[in-house]
């Protein structure tokens, strides 16, 4: 039963705390704050898409993308690509940038 | 509470304000060319001043509490006040009134004429940048940035639209004050290539400590076609490494690492975004050159596409911020005198963002 309830290899809560902190400073330059709420950046806190406190206990991706942090890097680098029709647009940021914030997010938790 | 990021990013990847003012050592102590220099020189001959005098008081006290009766009686009379408490801070404050008043008067060098001129008007909160040509024409209009030629000396024309403002580039130069009604001179001159930060030094109500703006100082070639009003140079991909944080802003900001005419999907761009921008009244503050779009309340919008920053100075440009900004500036900058345009839809807002973000 324990083996069928295990995790996928890729898992979301096998996340580096070095590469949390580097994608938290990415994710502040790249300006995604403008439009989310995110824990750890001051300012600013913009209100134009979802509010990413508690994101660790987040659903599927944008409610549509199993939530698995090739997807999460996927989507913030390059969101309607990930998920056609998205309102989010791509961001300037590398693959390894967008890995790095997929682990900040990831690393967001209650509190 | 982890630092601010402004903190924690390196200068070179410069781009915003806040980015330009991280590093050590700090802008006002690190001078970019000749008219800042003498600003630094000066404020570390104060600085020595100031320790050498310390340095005399403590000796005093030091004297005074465990010294020797014989040097305290020596020391202790008329003449050492005579000395050291007016002829010698007389003689040192004269000079160095005279000093900085020369000095200041240097900063604003009558025009000779062959200096490029820029006109900067200082709005609530943000800046108006027209590029004039020797006989004062506007060759070229643009907001919250002051793109300078690298060794050239450069006569900023300073105004205000409104209040008292404060122009201030710590690595080109000391403050100046733009007042209404005025024009104020200043000269500056950069002598390398490379971004800086400058911000509004006068508090003038509301989002005053989001007016900021980015100088840029070019070589030559890249200056004429910045007047020109050409894209500015994009890095190629080739030669961009993989590595986080270390991307040339001008390389984020040209969307190289994710170009943002190859999205799949991408909403907005069937929708007119220039019938959009005119139908919900952008217009009647922005003006974006060849169009019907002529306001002046507003930012120049025309070279948005190669803008640095948005926001003056504090957000970086990208599609996502200038979305984010559209739908809902006051949430970035409350107070500033653009509405959230919540109204829109976000379909509607993609459509808008990606017409400004057009090169024209």
């Amino acid at each position: 039963m324990a083996a069928a309830c295990k995790a996928p290899a890729e898992s979301r809560h096998d996340f580096d705390d070095k590469a949390a902190e580097r994608g938290r400073i990415v994710a502040a330059a790249a300006g995604c704050a403008a439009c989310h709420r995110l824990p750890g950046i001051d300012w600013p806190q913009g209100r134009a898409g979802p509010d990413l406190t508690a994101f660790d206990g987040r659903g599927p991706i944008a409610g549509a993308l199993p939530n698995t942090p090739g997807n999460l890097a996927a989507f913030v680098r390059n969101a309607p690509a990930a998920k056609p029709g998205s309102t989010m647009p791509a961001m300037p940021i590398t693959p390894s940038e967008a890995r790095d914030v997929a682990a900040y997010l990831y690393g967001i938790a209650d509190d | 509470m982890s630092p601010p990021i402004s903190m924690v990013l390196p200068m070179t990847d410069a781009q915003t304000v806040f980015d330009a003012w991280w590093g050590w050592p700090p802008p006002v102590l690190d001078p970019a060319g000749p008219y800042a220099e003498s600003v630094t020189v000066l404020a570390w001959a104060l600085f020595a001043m100031g320790a050498v005098v310390t340095a005399i008081v403590a000796a005093a006290l030091y004297v005074a509490l465990f010294g020797p009766a014989k040097l305290k009686a020596r020391i202790g009379g008329e003449k050492t006040v005579w000395i050291m408490g007016i002829a010698f801070p007389g003689v040192v404050l004269l000079g160095l009134l005279v000093w900085g008043l020369t000095l200041t008067a240097s900063l604003t060098d009558p025009i000779r004429g062959d200096e490029q001129r820029i006109r900067v008007t200082g709005h609530m909160w943000w800046w108006d940048v027209e590029y004039l040509d020797a006989q004062g024409r506007v060759v070229l209009r643009d907001a919250n940035e002051v793109h300078l030629p690298v060794g050239r000396p450069v006569v900023l024309e300073l105004r205000s639209a409104d209040v008292i403002h404060s122009f201030w580039v710590p690595n080109l130069s000391g403050k100046k004050d733009m007042i209404p009604g005025r024009t104020n001179l200043l000269k500056v001159q950069a002598e390398k290539a490379g971004y800086f930060g400058g911000v509004c030094a006068e508090y003038c109500g509301g989002p005053h400590a989001l007016m900021g703006f980015v100088a840029v100082a070019h070589e030559d070639a890249d200056y004429r076609r910045f007047i020109a009003g050409e894209p500015l140079g994009v890095p190629s991909l080739a030669e961009q490494q993989d590595v986080p944080g270390q991307l040339p802003a001008l390389a984020r900001r040209t969307g190289a690492v994710a170009p943002v005419s190859a999205q799949a999907g991408a909403v907005g761009g069937a929708l007119d975004g220039e019938a959009l921008f005119m139908a919900n009244g952008c217009a009647a503050c922005h003006r974006v050159a060849g169009t019907e779009a002529n306001g002046l309340a507003g930012p120049d919008l025309t070279h948005l596409s190669r803008r640095l920053t948005l926001a003056a100075g504090v957000l970086p440009n990208n599609r996502g911020s200038l979305q984010g900004w559209i739908a809902d500036s006051q949430a970035i900058k409350p107070g500033n005198r653009m509405p959230s345009y919540d109204l829109l839809s976000a379909q509607d807002v993609a459509a808008i963002a990606e017409w400004l973000d057009t090169p024209r």
